[in-house]
């Protein structure tokens, strides 16, 4: 056996190795931030042929699917919408995805997509840039990339349908929460997940309209995460009211959230003390509403989102259109549509849904 | 005089004995080797591969190869070091927590300014840091590796989570991103599989050929006695630790390039996705008994599988159904044959000879 004092110098001699080698690394110098170009290539102009507004839209388009997470009710029913699109098109639907709503589970998706030849990827997306490198080879593969409800970067899609501007969707979130509480009081956010882009978006803007003169009573305590989770949600509603006994009210700009949230506030000492919005699906919330738990809510008809999607794809992939500013397509039922700059798609204000109105919607 | 006291069996007639005393393989036909749990994987594998080729429309193509490739890159570089710990009765679920919070400082020192080529050797030097006080906890204090490394699968999360926040870091030069996922030049293998082909033979030969692999399967067999034969069972173990650790932060740097994206959640649920191909692989969760091939050629079924149902448009859930019954039948399958000849033998061994002429 080494006596100790030799293994110690072994053990020296090693480290010290180790180190003189890591900063001879450091002062050679290397790739650095601040030289590096950075972000992801965006592909080289997907043969820009110019836009023919009168081409038809070719049959038997593969057009799929693929939202953040699948078994979501949100989603079911926005693709939904998107398979009625897809049929009046005559092309061929199909929707598939991770169960759980994580970044990385997308990539594999997507390339598979490409490797089946699919011809337009309609994709909500978890995090802005983890599934741009997959994106761009698919388009480098020949498939258009649509994105909805929550965009990538826009340098790996060609086309993102927002469903209501993100300054629309804050206000509307804002202000009903504003009268739900009075005006006073303190409020938190349950959002979705930490890196969600749409998530991020409306936290912000709610942030930036909270600043305002009008909503300077009411005072924002914190943002907690149920990662579109039920049953996260719905505990972290419970660790919200626990940590702050005197909130007045909780914003949950996501449909799993809200509901979630919606049948703890419902079941417990809370309810009616503290007021609950956010954007819910009318049939999520219905009972809700009608116990008093939730005075009113808001939402587009996701079922719009995806038809809207569906139709942008395929006007895309018959070459209408090339995404560019200011180009318009038909999408079926909703009209003409123009592209809006950096190449988002509008699809309109968003709806309120109070006791009086929520039994004329089914969805 | 006492010894010859003690009763010498003469009874017993010379043709049992020679029966029961003659070693095993030397009755066994050629084919017998094909009743391993190694063969009978990469049978396996070759059978999925074929019949997806046949039947799934565009499985059989050098993109498609290259594709399932690099989803079984991170999972393949930590089944390595997972089965050496695994063989010797421990296990480290830790591994996908590592993963995760190597990204996060990966993404954490990028912002701050370093320069890559140092960033990834700091990176590797902390997952083994990881993986020491694993290993600290496991030998020195003797707890048992499972309850260590689910404590050090949530602390190591949650710290990931402390240093990145909710962000992610997202700019990595492209020059190391495409890198990541770009093949060998004229084959459309993607050149992230030399190291894990490297790794392999290194683990592979120190787990077959040496006599510190010799040394692993006496300590998953009986920890006592490999110590009492002279075998450093805490030492040994502390190392393989460090090298899960020093493993799993090379995924963690692969992962963040590939997807260039350095996030606190990355690799979430990754530990079960490796040890379910480990188990596979028809290493024994009980220590003591597994083979490197049969574990490289779990990896590959798993994701031969994966990538060919995806592409036959089978839902998520089934996926995982199908993994989870291949990881049921890795388990009970071999411990059945085990007992199923253990029996034959009892039954042949106890069959009364032929009487002699």
């Amino acid at each position: 056996m080494p006596a100790p004092r030799t293994s110690y110098l072994r053990v020296g001699a090693t480290s010290s190795v180790l180190a003189a080698a890591l900063l001879v690394t450091a002062a050679c110098g290397g790739t650095t931030r601040n030289e590096s170009s950075g972000g992801s290539s965006a592909p080289s102009g997907s043969a820009s042929a110019a836009a023919n507004p009168n081409a038809p839209i070719k049959e038997g388009l593969n057009i799929a699917f693929l939202p953040k997470q699948v078994n979501n009710p949100y989603f079911t029913v926005a693709d939904n919408g998107g398979k009625t699109a897809v049929d009046e098109v005559k092309g061929k639907y199909k929707e598939v995805g991770p169960s759980e709503a994580s970044a990385s589970s997308q990539v594999s998706y997507i390339n598979t997509l490409s490797q089946q030849q699919t011809d337009v990827i309609v994709t909500s997306a978890n995090d802005p840039n983890a599934i741009c490198g997959a994106l761009n080879q698919a388009r480098k593969a020949g498939a258009k990339v649509v994105t909805y409800d929550s965009d990538t970067n826009p340098t790996c899609r060609d086309l993102f349908i927002n469903q209501a501007t993100p300054a629309g969707i804050a206000e509307v979130q804002v202000k009903l929460i504003s009268e739900a509480v009075g005006g006073k009081g303190k409020i938190a956010i349950l959002s979705a997940t930490p890196n969600a882009t749409n998530q991020n978006a409306w936290i912000a803007l709610m942030k930036k309209e909270l600043a305002k003169p009008e909503y300077s009573g009411l005072q924002l305590v914190t943002t907690a995460y149920g990662n579109d989770d039920d049953q996260k949600s719905f505990t972290e509603t419970q660790g919200l009211l626990r940590s702050y006994p005197d909130l007045k009210g909780i914003i949950s700009p996501t449909t799993v959230g809200v509901a979630a949230a919606a049948r703890y506030l419902s079941g417990s000492q809370y309810k009616g003390k503290v007021a609950l919005t956010g954007l819910g699906t009318p049939n999520q919330m219905r009972s809700y509403v009608k116990d008093g738990t939730v005075k009113a809510f808001a939402l587009w008809n996701p079922a719009d989102l995806g038809y809207l999607a569906a139709y942008a794809g395929a006007a895309l992939a018959s070459g209408q259109i090339t995404g560019a500013t200011g180009e318009k397509f038909k999408a079926g039922k909703l009209g003409e549509r123009s592209i809006e700059a950096d190449g988002v798609v509008l699809l309109g204000p968003p709806t309120e849904f109070t006791a009086e109105n929520i039994d004329t919607f089914n969805f | 005089m006492p010894d010859t006291a003690v009763p010498t069996s003469t009874s017993t007639p010379p043709s049992r004995d020679r029966r029961a005393d003659r070693p095993v393989t030397e009755r066994r036909s050629p084919l017998a080797v094909l009743a391993s749990w190694d063969a009978v994987v990469v049978l396996a594998l070759v059978a999925v591969v074929l019949v997806a080729s046949g039947l799934v429309g565009g499985f059989a193509s050098g993109r498609n190869v290259g594709f399932l490739l690099l989803d079984v890159v991170a999972i393949g570089l930590i089944a390595l070091p997972m089965t050496l710990v695994i063989i010797t009765g421990e296990i480290d679920l830790s591994v996908a927590s590592t993963l995760g919070l190597t990204s996060a400082v990966m993404g954490q020192l990028w912002v701050s300014g370093l320069p890559l080529e140092l960033v990834v050797p700091l990176c590797v030097l902390l997952g083994a840091l990881l993986g020491a006080v694993n290993g600290l906890f496991i030998t020195r204090f003797g707890l048992p590796s499972l309850a260590v490394t689910i404590g050090t699968l949530a602390l190591y999360r949650g710290l990931a989570f402390v240093v990145l926040g909710d962000q992610a870091v997202a700019d990595f030069p492209v020059s190391w991103t495409d890198r990541a996922i770009s093949s060998i030049p004229g084959t459309s293998i993607p050149q992230a599989v030399v190291p894990v082909v490297v790794l392999a033979l290194v683990f592979g030969v120190l787990l077959h050929a040496t006599p510190i692999g010799r040394g692993l399967y006496a300590m998953g067999n009986n920890d006592q006695a490999a110590t009492f034969a002279g075998i450093s069972v805490g030492r040994t173990k502390f190392w393989l630790f460090v090298s899960t650790g020093a493993v799993s932060a090379l995924a963690g740097v692969f992962w963040t390039l590939r997807y260039a994206s350095a996030r606190a959640d990355n690799g979430t649920g990754l530990e079960l996705a490796v040890v379910a191909a480990v188990l596979l692989g028809g290493v024994s969760i009980f220590g003591g008994r597994g083979a490197l091939i049969g574990v490289l050629a779990g990896v590959l079924l798993l994701g031969t599988l994966r990538n060919a149902l995806q592409l036959a448009d089978v839902p998520a859930d089934t996926l995982t159904i199908v993994t989870g019954g291949l990881l049921i039948l890795s388990v009970v399958a071999p411990n059945v044959v085990q007992s199923v000849r253990t029996a034959a033998r009892r039954r042949r061994s106890a069959r009364p000879p032929a009487p002699s002429p």
